[in-house]
C-alpha cells in the first residue's frame, strides 16, 4: 500500500497509470482546477492529479474496499453510486468532472451527463466505441453478443448495460447542444486519425455546455 | 509505556442553559509531541462512557480504550502526531460532573449541577487546547458522542480544526435514540437509592444504573453479533433452572457489564450526559443542516458501519450529503462489520489504513 506521503513520480502520466485513456485526461486537466472522477477506483488518477498538477481532487466510487483504498491514498472519495450520487453537489461545483470507461455502465447516460455538466464546467468522457470493427466482425460472424479484447465479458454478466459508438455519442453531443471541445481516438497507446468510428478502442472527448 | 492522567482548572464556563460552573476541572492525558510548529495535534473525543484514558498503560495496569488505535505505528500515530483526550465535562472521571463538590455547599452537586449540553463540552474543551497553546488542531475524531462533538467542533470552531474524523455519529439524536436513552434514566431514577441524585455517601443507585448498563450494551450490539457471541447457550448448566436466575450466556454477560459498569461510572454522570446527547442538533441555529456544515471550513472523513443500527449510516450520509451540498472536502466509507455499533471500538484494521491516509494527507496540506 502506498503512503498519502510517498511522492508519486513525475513525468507522463502513462508511465504512471498505465492506462492510455488516463494519460490523455492527465494532459488535459488544468493545473489547480478542481476535478471530480466518477468511478474513481482506487484513486490513482486523483492521486496523480493532486501530486502532479495540484488539482483539488474528490472523487465517487461504489465498491467499498476501492473506496477505503483511494481514502488510504489521501484521495477524498465518497462511496455512492453515480447515477444518483451527483445530486447533492451545487451547480458548477467543479472545474472537470471524469467519467473514464464508466459511462456505459450507468443505468441512465443521459441523465448523468446532464448531471456531470451542470456540476462541472467541463466534462472529460472516456468509453470503449462499441463501433470498432472487431465489434462490427464479432457481431457479424457470431451472430452473437459481440465478445472482443474490449468487451470481454459475456451478455449475461457484462457490466456495460448501455453500449454506444463514436458517432452515438457525437450525435448525442450536437443534440443536446454540447460544445465538443476536444476529442482523441485511441487504439491500445495508437492515436487514431482516420475513421475513428471504426478504429478506435477508446475514445475520449472534452465536452462542456 | 506509563500514562499518567493530568488536571487543570479553569476559572469557570458559562453553559447554554445560561449558568455559570465555578471552577472547572478538566483531566486530560497526552502522547507523543507537540512539533514546534504546533501543527500536529489530534484532539480524541470519547463516547458515553469513556474517558481521559485512550491510550498506553495507566498506574493501575489498564489500557486505554481506544488503545488499538492511538500509540506508536498506529492509526493516530504518537510517533509523529501530539494527541490529546479528556474526559467530558459532566463524567466521572476526573473532570467537574455531578459528583464533583459544589463549592457553594461543600458536598457533591448531585442534581444541582446544571444540565449541559455536546457545545458546552466541547466549549470546555477548547478551552484546554487554548491552555495547551494550540491554535489549530490537525484532527478532531471520535466515535459515537464524540463524533457528535467532533461535529460540534468544525462547527463552532471552524478556524481550530484542520480537519474533523466524525465515526458512527450524528448531526442529532433520532426518537429512537432518546428512547433508548430515556429508559435507562428511568431505571436510574425509578432505583430508592438514586434519592433523586443525593446519593454521595450512601448506597447508589446500583440495581438502576446497572440496567441502564445493560439496555445499552444491547444496543452496542448486533442481532449477528449477539447470535455468535452468545447463541441460546446455557450458562453453566445443562438445563433450565425453572427459576429465575441466570439461564442464558447473554443474560450472564449483561449482569456482568452491568454489575462491573457500577463500579466505574456515576449515575447522575449518566443522567446529565445521555441528556447533552438527546439535545444534541447540530442544526440548531442554522435552520438546516447544510446551512450548519457551511460554517465548516474542515476536511472531513466520515465512517459508519453497515451493522451500526443504533446510529445507522443514513445519519453518517446525511452529515456527508449537507457537506457535498456546500462542496466541503468530505470522504465517506461504510465499513462492513458485524458488530454493530461497537465496531468503532472493535474495527481496527480498515479503520486504521483510512484513518492513517487521510491524516498524513491533512497534515500534508496544512504543513503546505
Amino acid at each position: 500500500m502506498k503512503s498519502a506521503r510517498e511522492p508519486v513520480r513525475r513525468g507522463f502520466v502513462h508511465a504512471v497509470l498505465g492506462r492510455s485513456d488516463y494519460a490523455i485526461i492527465g494532459e488535459w486537466v488544468e493545473p489547480g482546477s478542481r476535478v471530480l472522477d466518477l468511478g474513481c477506483g482506487e484513486g490513482e488518477l486523483l492521486q496523480w492529479l493532486a501530486a502532479n498538477k495540484g488539482v483539488d481532487a474528490r472523487g465517487i466510487e461504489i465498491v467499498p474496499a476501492k473506496v477505503q483504498r483511494a481514502i488510504a491514498r489521501g484521495v477524498s472519495v465518497y462511496q455512492g453510486d453515480i447515477d444518483q450520487g451527483l445530486a447533492d453537489y451545487p451547480d458548477q461545483a467543479f472545474d472537470y468532472v471524469i467519467l473514464s470507461q464508466t459511462l456505459q455502465e450507468t443505468r441512465n447516460p443521459l441523465k448523468v451527463l446532464r448531471e456531470i455538466l451542470r456540476v462541472g464546467a467541463h466534462a472529460i468522457v472516456a468509453f470503449p466505441n462499441f463501433g470498432h470493427w472487431r465489434v462490427r466482425l464479432a457481431h457479424l460472424f457470431t451472430g452473437r453478443a459481440p465478445k472482443t479484447k474490449l468487451f470481454p465479458h459475456d451478455w449475461y454478466d457484462s457490466p456495460n448495460i448501455h453500449f454506444l459508438t463514436v458517432l452515438d455519442f457525437e450525435l448525442l453531443c450536437r443534440r443536446e447542444g454540447w460544445v465538443m471541445e476536444r476529442r482523441i481516438f485511441l487504439a491500445g497507446t495508437r492515436k487514431i486519425v482516420f475513421l475513428p468510428n471504426l478504429f478506435a478502442e477508446t475514445a475520449v472527448f472534452l465536452i462542456r455546455k | 509505556m506509563i500514562v499518567d492522567t493530568q488536571f487543570v482548572q479553569f476559572e469557570s464556563l458559562e453553559l447554554d442553559c445560561g449558568a455559570t460552573l465555578a471552577p472547572v476541572d478538566v483531566a486530560y492525558e497526552t502522547w507523543g509531541e507537540l512539533n514546534h510548529e504546533r501543527s500536529n495535534a489530534i484532539l480524541i473525543l470519547h463516547a458515553f462512557s469513556g474517558d481521559a484514558h485512550a491510550a498506553g498503560i495507566n498506574r493501575e495496569g489498564k489500557p486505554g480504550w481506544w488503545d488499538s488505535m492511538i500509540g506508536p505505528g498506529k492509526a493516530f500515530d504518537t510517533n509523529r502526531y501530539f494527541v490529546i483526550c479528556s474526559n467530558v465535562l459532566g463524567g466521572c472521571r476526573g473532570t467537574t460532573g455531578p459528583s464533583s463538590i459544589n463549592p457553594a455547599t461543600g458536598r457533591p452537586y448531585g442534581r444541582q449541577f446544571p444540565v449541559i449540553t455536546i457545545s458546552d463540552m466541547v466549549r470546555l474543551q477548547k478551552k484546554l487546547v487554548d491552555y495547551l497553546g494550540i491554535r489549530r488542531l490537525l484532527s478532531v475524531a471520535g466515535g459515537s458522542m464524540g463524533g457528535m462533538q467532533a461535529l460540534e467542533w468544525a462547527v463552532a470552531y471552524p478556524d481550530a480544526v484542520a480537519s474533523a474524523i466524525p465515526i458512527a455519529a450524528t448531526a442529532r439524536h433520532s426518537a429512537q435514540q432518546i428512547a433508548f436513552n430515556e429508559v435507562g434514566r428511568q431505571a436510574i431514577m425509578a432505583d430508592p437509592d438514586w434519592n433523586d441524585g443525593d446519593y454521595y455517601g450512601k448506597r447508589p443507585p446500583a440495581r438502576g444504573l446497572a440496567v441502564a448498563r445493560m439496555i445499552g450494551h444491547i444496543t452496542y450490539m448486533s442481532d449477528e453479533s449477539m447470535r455468535e457471541k452468545f447463541g441460546r447457550r446455557l450458562r453453566g448448566k445443562e438445563q433450565f433452572g425453572f427459576d429465575f436466575s441466570v439461564d442464558f450466556e447473554v443474560e450472564s454477560y449483561l449482569r456482568y457489564r452491568g454489575s462491573q459498569f457500577v463500579e466505574r461510572f456515576d449515575a447522575n454522570s449518566y443522567l446529565y450526559i445521555t441528556k447533552a446527547m438527546d439535545y444534541f442538533d447540530i442544526t440548531n441555529g442554522f435552520g438546516s443542516l447544510a446551512a450548519a456544515m457551511e460554517r465548516t471550513k474542515a476536511r472531513f472523513l466520515v465512517i459508519s458501519f453497515t451493522s451500526d443500527w443504533l446510529y445507522p449510516s443514513y445519519q453518517s450520509l446525511e452529515i456527508v450529503n449537507a457537506l457535498r451540498s456546500r462542496n466541503r472536502d468530505v470522504a465517506f466509507c461504510e465499513l462492513q462489520s458485524n458488530y454493530g455499533h461497537d465496531a468503532f471500538l472493535v474495527e481496527v484494521g480498515e479503520q486504521t489504513e483510512i484513518i492513517r491516509g487521510f491524516l498524513a494527507n491533512t497534515f500534508e496540506k496544512v504543513r503546505g
